[in-house]
C-alpha cells in the first residue's frame, strides 16, 4: 500500500515556482478549480520512495500571506484551514537566490503557522555567476528548517528535496520570527482568549477578508475586539510593524550567512531594458510581436484548420456511407463528427496563442508591457495589467476573464472584465471568415487584400469598443477603493520548453474537455431539433411534395425532388418553426429563418453558427457540397437574389463584433464578480448595441 | 523634504518615511521601507509609471504612489 501525503509549492512570482512543479510531476499533473471559484488549480503526484507519494499542490505565487487579489487568498485559504482536504502535510518555499531577502518574508510567516516547512532555493547554478555564496548548515539553523538548493533549469537538487519531503516529519515546526513581539499585550490576549489556536492563524483571519472553515471569522473579530479594540488602521500599522519586523530579521540572518559580490550583478537587464522599454523602440517592438502572433495565429495555422476540417468532412462521409442505414448513423454523421470537428478545428489556434503568451510571461517581457501600457490603460480606467487579459482575449474571453484575477484594484478589474467580450476572441473567427469569403471580394488594392483588411478592421472595431466602453464605465462608476499599482519586474529568462509545453497542453486541454461539452451537446440538440418535427407535415413530407408536384404537374429531376423534399421537411422541423417564430425580429437586419437559427443557437457559442448553418443545409441538401458554396447559393426568401450579400454579410460581421454570443463567458463573470448584476448587464447592453448597429448597416447597405 | 518622485532617472536616495496611511501593504512587503535604498532606474513617458530598484527588488508604480515615499538623495 502506498501511502500519499500533501505537500504545498508557496512561493513568490517569478521565482520559478512552476518549473519546480513541472520538474517534480512531469506531465502527472491535471488542472482544475478549486472548489466554488475558478482560479485555475494545479496539482500533480510525485513518487517518493517505494512506499511515499507525495501530492503536489500549486500554490498561485504570492509575496506574502497578506492577500490583496484574488489569488492570494488561495494560498492564506489553504494554509488556514485544517480541515481542507488538501491542507499541507508539509510546504516548500521556492525562492529565488537572487531576491532571497524578499523571499524569505513570505517563509517566515508560514512558519509562524507552525507548518513544517522546506526552503527551496531556485536558480542555485547562477549563484557563481553573480557572486552570490551562502552558508546553508548556518542559514538553516537561524531558519529552523532544511534547505534544498535546486535548479529548476539544470534539473539539479531534485534527489535533495525529495528526500526532505520524505523526512518532513523531522522538520521543526517552531517559529522562526515571531510577529507577536510587535505587540505582545496584544497578542498575549489574543493567546488567552482563544489558548488552542495559533496566535499567528488568528492575527491573519482577524486581518484578512478571509472565509474558511470552522473558524468563523467574525466570532474571532468579535472576542478579540471585547478584549482590546483596535481600529482599521491601528491593525494596518500592526502589520507594516510585522513586516518591518520579519525583514529585521531576515536582514541579521543573511548578514551573517550571505556574501553578495555586487559587482557581478546587472549587465543583460539593464541593456534588454533599455531596448525593450524604449519610449519609442519599445512600442515598436511590442507592435511588430503582436503583429508576429496574429500573423501565426491567423494565417499560417489556416493550414492545419483546413486540413482538419477537411479530414472530419470525409470522415463524416465515409460513416455515412460505411454504417447501416438509419437514424443512429445519421446522428453520428450529421450530429456527432461534425460538433467533434468543431471543436477541434480551434485546437490550432488556442495552442498557438497560449505557446506565445507563455513565451512572453516566462521570459520576462510581459511586465515590461504592462509597464509601457500602464499610462495609456490609466486614462480608459484600466490598469497595465489589463493588458494581459485583453491581450487573451483575442484567443478566448474565459481564460481572459480568470487572468484578471490579479489585477488588486476592485474597480479596475471589473472593468476590465466587463470590456473582454468585446476583444475579438477566436470563437468569431469562423464566424468572419466564412461570411468574409462570402461578401468581400478576394482582390487587391495597392497589394492590401480586401478580405485581410476587412478582418483586421473587425480586431480594431473590437478592441475600439473594449476601450471605449471602458472609459464610459471609468466615468460613470464610482468607488471609494484607492488605485495602486505595484508590478515586479523580473529578471530575464529564457523560457524553459518543458513549462510551454505543459501550458499549451493544460489550456487546449481545458478548452476541449470545458468549453468543447457544450458545442458537441449544443450540435447533437440541434441535429434532434432538425430532424424531427412536431407534427403530421414532417413526418408525411415526401407524400405530400409528390402530391404537390402531381397537381401542379411539375416535372423534376429525382435530385430535384429530393431537394424539395428536405427543404420542406426542415420547413416543418422543431428548429424550422422555431425559425419562423424569430424571423420578424431578424429580418429588419437583413436574416433569413435560417440564420436566424444559427443566431439564436451561437447564443450558447459563436462558433456554434457556422456549425448550425452546415447541420441545417446538410439536413436540407445531401449533396455533398462544401458548406460555403451552399451557402452562396442560398436565395433570399423576401427579395429574392443572393441571401449573403455586402449588406446582410456587413450586418452579421457587425452583429457577431458586439454580441455578446457566449453563455460560458457570463457564467464566468457571474462567478468572479458574484453577482448575476453584472452579467446581465453585459448581455443586455452588448447584445442590444450589436442589434441596432446591425439594423442601421443593413439599412443603409440594402 | 523630497520624495521618489522628484528623483531623477538614475539617482539614488534613501528611504526616509513613508506615509502608512495610503502606502499599499504589498509595497513594504517588497522591501519598500525606512532605511532601504531606492534607484530610479526608468521613468516612463509622462513621468508614470516610474521603474525603481528598491532594495535590489526592481518595481514598477505609480507617480502618485511615489509622492508618498520621503527620501534623502545619497550624494556620489
Amino acid at each position: 500500500m502506498m501511502r500519499q501525503i500533501n505537500v504545498a509549492l508557496v512561493g513568490n512570482p517569478n521565482t520559478g515556482k512552476t518549473s519546480v512543479f513541472n520538474n517534480l510531476t512531469g506531465l502527472n499533473q491535471k488542472v482544475g478549480n478549486y472548489p466554488g471559484i475558478t482560479v485555475e488549480k494545479k496539482e500533480g503526484v510525485a513518487k517518493l520512495n517505494r512506499v511515499l507519494k507525495a501530492h503536489i499542490i500549486d500554490l498561485p505565487g504570492t509575496y506574502s500571506l497578506n492577500a490583496s487579489s484574488l489569488d492570494e487568498n488561495i494560498v492564506i485559504e489553504l494554509l488556514l484551514n485544517k480541515n481542507d482536504k488538501d491542507y499541507p502535510d508539509v510546504v516548500v518555499v521556492v525562492s529565488d537566490v537572487e531576491n532571497l531577502k524578499r523571499n524569505l518574508l513570505l517563509f517566515t510567516q508560514i512558519k509562524d503557522l507552525g507548518i513544517p516547512t522546506i526552503l527551496a532555493i531556485n536558480m542555485a547554478d547562477r549563484m557563481e555567476r553573480k557572486g552570490i555564496s551562502l552558508d546553508v548548515p548556518k542559514l538553516e539553523k537561524q531558519l529552523k528548517t532544511k534547505i534544498a538548493l535546486i535548479s529548476a533549469r539544470k534539473k539539479t537538487g531534485f534527489d535533495k528535496l525529495k528526500t526532505l519531503i520524505t523526512n518532513y516529519k523531522q522538520l521543526s515546526t517552531e517559529a522562526c520570527c515571531n510577529a507577536s513581539r510587535v505587540d505582545t499585550e496584544y497578542f498575549g490576549n489574543l493567546k488567552k482568549t482563544f489558548p488552542n489556536q495559533n496566535t499567528y492563524k488568528l492575527w491573519l483571519v482577524i486581518t484578512q477578508d478571509v472565509n474558511f472553515g470552522n473558524l468563523d471569522r467574525n466570532q474571532i473579530k468579535n472576542k478579540a475586539k471585547s478584549f482590546e479594540p483596535k481600529s482599521d488602521s491601528e491593525l494596518k500599522r500592526l502589520q507594516q510593524k510585522e513586516i518591518i519586523a520579519r525583514y529585521t530579521f531576515i536582514n541579521d540572518t543573511l548578514k551573517s550567512t550571505m556574501t553578495k559580490d555586487i559587482n557581478m550583478a546587472k549587465g543583460l537587464r539593464a541593456s534588454l531594458d533599455r531596448l525593450l522599454m524604449h519610449r519609442i523602440w519599445g512600442y515598436l517592438i511590442f507592435a511588430v510581436i503582436l503583429l508576429l502572433i496574429f500573423q501565426v495565429i491567423y494565417d499560417w495555422v489556416a493550414y492545419p484548420m483546413d486540413f482538419i476540417d477537411e479530414s472530419f468532412a470525409h470522415f463524416s462521409e465515409w460513416t455515412r456511407n460505411t454504417l447501416p442505414e438509419g437514424q443512429f448513423t445519421k446522428l453520428i454523421a450529421e450530429g456527432i463528427i461534425p460538433g467533434i470537428g468543431g471543436i477541434v478545428i480551434f485546437i490550432p489556434q488556442i495552442a498557438f496563442l497560449f505557446f506565445f503568451i507563455s513565451i512572453l510571461e516566462e521570459s520576462g517581457y510581459m511586465s515590461r508591457v504592462v509597464f509601457l501600457t500602464d499610462k495609456i490603460m490609466k486614462k480608459f480606467g484600466l490598469s497595465g495589467k489589463s493588458i494581459v487579459p485583453l491581450v487573451s482575449g483575442t484567443a478566448c474571453a474565459i481564460p481572459a476573464v480568470m487572468a484578471s484575477r490579479n489585477i488588486e484594484n476592485w474597480k479596475e478589474r471589473l472593468i476590465t472584465i466587463l470590456v473582454i467580450p468585446f476583444t475579438t476572441c477566436s470563437a468569431r473567427l469562423p464566424v468572419y471568415l466564412i461570411i468574409i469569403a462570402l461578401v468581400i471580394p478576394d482582390k487587391s488594392f495597392l497589394g492590401v487584400n480586401y478580405q485581410g483588411l476587412v478582418l483586421l478592421l473587425l480586431y480594431f472595431i473590437g478592441f475600439g469598443m473594449a476601450v471605449f466602453s471602458a472609459w464610459l464605465l471609468h466615468k460613470v462608476m464610482k468607488t471609494s477603493h484607492k488605485t495602486y499599482f505595484v508590478v515586479e519586474m523580473p529578471n530575464y529568462k529564457m523560457p524553459i520548453a518543458k513549462n510551454v509545453l505543459i501550458t499549451v497542453l493544460d489550456k487546449t486541454k481545458s478548452f476541449v474537455f470545458g468549453a468543447g461539452k457544450i458545442i458537441l451537446a449544443i450540435s447533437i440538440i440541434l441535429w434532434v431539433l432538425a430532424s424531427y418535427g412536431p407534427n403530421e407535415k414532417f413526418k408525411n413530407a415526401e407524400n405530400i411534395v409528390k402530391t404537390e408536384v402531381k397537381t401542379e404537374n411539375l416535372v423534376l429531376t429525382p435530385e430535384e425532388l429530393d431537394t424539395k423534399i428536405s427543404s420542406y421537411k426542415l420547413r416543418h422541423s422543431y428548429i424550422g418553426y422555431m425559425g419562423k417564430g424569430i424571423e420578424p425580429v431578424v429580418q429588419p437586419l437583413g436574416y433569413d429563418w435560417k440564420i436566424g437559427i444559427a443566431v439564436i443557437s451561437s447564443f450558447a457559442r459563436r462558433e456554434v453558427f457556422v456549425g448550425t448553418l452546415a447541420t441545417i443545409y446538410s439536413v436540407g441538401n445531401e449533396n455533398e457540397e462544401t458548406i460555403k458554396k451552399r451557402m452562396s447559393k442560398e436565395v433570399n426568401p423576401v427579395f429574392g437574389g443572393k441571401l449573403f450579400n455586402l449588406a446582410s454579410g456587413i450586418s452579421l460581421l457587425l452583429f457577431y463584433a458586439f454580441a455578446m454570443q457566449c453563455m460560458s463567458t457570463l457564467a464566468v463573470v457571474r462567478r468572479e464578480t458574484n453577482t448575476w448584476k453584472w452579467p446581465i448587464l453585459q448581455l443586455v447592453f452588448m447584445t442590444s448595441f450589436a442589434y441596432i448597429v446591425s439594423l442601421i448597416a443593413y439599412q443603409i447597405l440594402k | 523634504m523630497m520624495s521618489i518622485a522628484d528623483l531623477k532617472s538614475g539617482q539614488k536616495a534613501t528611504i526616509t518615511d513613508i506615509s502608512s496611511e495610503t502606502i499599499p501593504l504589498k509595497l513594504l512587503e517588497m522591501g519598500c521601507l525606512p532605511g532601504n535604498a531606492v534607484e530610479v532606474i526608468k521613468i516612463a513617458k509622462i513621468k508614470d509609471p516610474l521603474y525603481l530598484n528598491i532594495n535590489d527588488t526592481f518595481l514598477a508604480i505609480r507617480l502618485e504612489t511615489a509622492r508618498d515615499i520621503l527620501v534623502k538623495l545619497i550624494e556620489e
